[in-house]
């Protein structure tokens, strides 16, 4: 951390002037990319693409629709309150299931049964039987991002070190005090990559949701009207809303990188 | 052998017997008992004349050649050009960051576009399908083609092995597990995609019944969709390791001689 940061304040350092290139490299990458869009657009090649400027401020627009935020933090607000409560489920099932091996055999078959049923299929059930339709959009949330967090807490735990947890035990730790001294610290990277992938499931999920019930709030919502407008402006909203989807995609999930490696530095050390 | 699978499998009858006592006694209607589930299920679409029904043939079988077929496609382009831009080293930093974001847009939004593009029919399946699981497809592809030994490319170079054969004989084998984790992921996005794209903008499909069913408030035909989509969960993902497994072995064995 020292020497790499002593290393860019020179800001000529090779390592520094690397990044920079890539940096660069980046920004062409995306300039072209848009430059071919507005192109493709504007010759008339893909009548139905709106060019990318179009788009774009059409981006920068949605930032100031408040409608549109309404609908943003709807969906966003389900994945907040959904994803929490699925870790505080499948994280101590995890652990029990991967502390005691007869209980595990025993659900396995239940557990090999559940987890193929796609969650999205769930969701016109889940609407009779949860109202209003933000309760089964948490709901489903909770459900779908249970199984990442739950199948690699249980591998986390297979791979505890068992010299660890025997020291523990000959010095008459009880069971309790093994899982949470070493069991759940040496799986907390594990965990923690079970919950990123559970963040983008509770995004798919909640989106999937909006779509089926429409016209109540959400992304989703937004969207399926969105592509009933006339014209242009349907395609222009919709790309709009999927590069805003990108970006937050992008942001959560750098977020997310960003603390497990910090979190678990200890860990490749 | 059969002591093992009582001892696997006795937790599966418990629950089920369990369920049905439990909610014939509540009488909930969102939650018919399973023999009512299967008595449905029986009678909508396993009770034709070869088992099954107009219904289940019209239903299930668009679902499945479009899953299978929009699968087939995402794969073929995601590999191709994965390899082909994993291999071409200075292309990375141009495109990363577009696969890195066209990746990160949740795959259900895809759908949207294609909705404004076709409005109904299989069109807009197989779309949404390809667009929303090529990314992981491609984004492993590259990662498994940049990441072959260099040492292994160079000696045959040197040795003159032909650009075709080092693609089928080094890069394509090195690059096959990361490729197959990206195969892996796209099997049950691909399901997921699959179904939301059939509940809206469809006249058919698994998903299009689910659709029917709820508008009868059809709880037990309701139930049955989910059983079958689970079912079909099951048979994909199986026959997916089916075939990754003996791709992947000699992988494994190399790792453990290392």
């Amino acid at each position: 951390m020292t020497a790499a940061s002593t290393l860019t304040r020179g800001g000529r350092s090779p390592l520094a002037r690397a990044r920079v290139g890539k940096l660069v490299r980046h920004a062409i990458g995306v300039a072209v990319f848009l430059l071919v869009w507005e192109l493709v657009s504007r010759t008339g090649l893909f009548k139905w693409l709106p060019p990318a400027s179009t788009c774009l401020a059409r981006v920068v627009g949605l930032a100031f629709d408040p409608e549109y935020l309404e609908d943003l933090s709807s969906t966003l607000l389900a994945a907040v309150i959904g994803l929490p409560l699925a870790v505080l489920l499948a994280v101590p099932v995890g652990l029990l299931l991967g502390t005691l091996p007869v209980v595990e055999e025993m659900t396995r078959a239940i557990v090999e049964f559940l987890r193929p049923i796609p969650s999205v299929a769930l969701i016109p059930l889940a609407l009779f039987i949860f109202q209003p339709e933000i309760n089964a959009k948490v709901a489903l949330i909770v459900y779908a991002a249970s199984w990442p967090i739950l199948i690699n807490t249980l591998y986390g735990v297979r791979d505890v070190d068992p010299l660890a947890t025997e020291t523990l035990r000959s010095f008459s730790f009880g069971s309790a005090a093994v899982v949470w001294r070493v069991s759940l610290p040496s799986a907390a990277p594990f965990i923690f990559t079970g919950i990123r992938l559970a963040a983008s499931i509770s995004l798919i999920l909640a989106i999937s949701v909006e779509y089926v019930v429409g016209g109540s709030g959400g992304i989703g919502a937004f969207l399926i009207e969105a592509s009933t407008g006339l014209g242009d402006q349907a395609m222009i909203d919709v790309i709009a809303v999927l590069l805003w989807s990108g970006v937050i995609g992008l942001v959560v999930n750098t977020l997310l990188l960003r603390a497990e490696r910090r979190l678990f530095k200890w860990r490749n050390a | 052998m059969i002591k093992t699978l009582i001892k696997r499998l006795w937790l599966v009858p418990v629950v089920l017997i369990a369920w049905e006592l439990i909610t014939k006694a509540v009488e909930s209607p969102y939650f018919p008992p399973p023999t009512v589930i299967v008595s449905r299920m029986y009678e909508m679409w396993f009770s034709g004349p070869l088992i099954l029904t107009d219904e289940a043939v019209d239903n299930f079988l668009p679902s499945i050649v479009r899953l299978i077929g929009s699968w087939g496609v995402a794969v073929a382009v995601g590999v191709a050009l994965g390899v082909a831009i994993g291999r071409a080293a200075w292309l990375a930093d141009y495109i990363d960051p577009l696969v890195e974001f066209a990746r990160a847009v949740p795959p259900p939004v895809m759908f949207s576009v294609f909705l404004v593009l076709f409005t109904m029919g299989t069109q807009l399946q197989v779309a949404t399908i390809v667009f929303g699981i090529v990314w992981p497809i491609l984004l492993n592809s590259i990662d498994g083609a940049r990441n072959v030994d260099r040492l292994q490319i160079e000696t045959a170079t040197v040795f003159g092995v032909p650009a075709s054969l080092r693609l089928f004989r080094i890069i394509l084998p090195a690059a096959s597990p990361k490729i197959f984790a990206g195969l892996r992921l796209s099997v049950s996005l691909a399901l997921i995609l699959m179904i939301v794209s059939e509940l809206k903008g469809s006249t058919d499909g698994i998903g299009y019944l689910l659709t029917i069913a709820s508008a009868n408030s059809d709880m037990p035909a309701l139930w049955g969709g989910v059983v079958v989509l689970g079912v079909l969960g099951y048979v994909f993902n199986t026959l997916f390791l089916m075939v990754e497994r003996p791709m992947l072995t000699w992988h494994r064995g190399a790792r453990r001689t290392a």
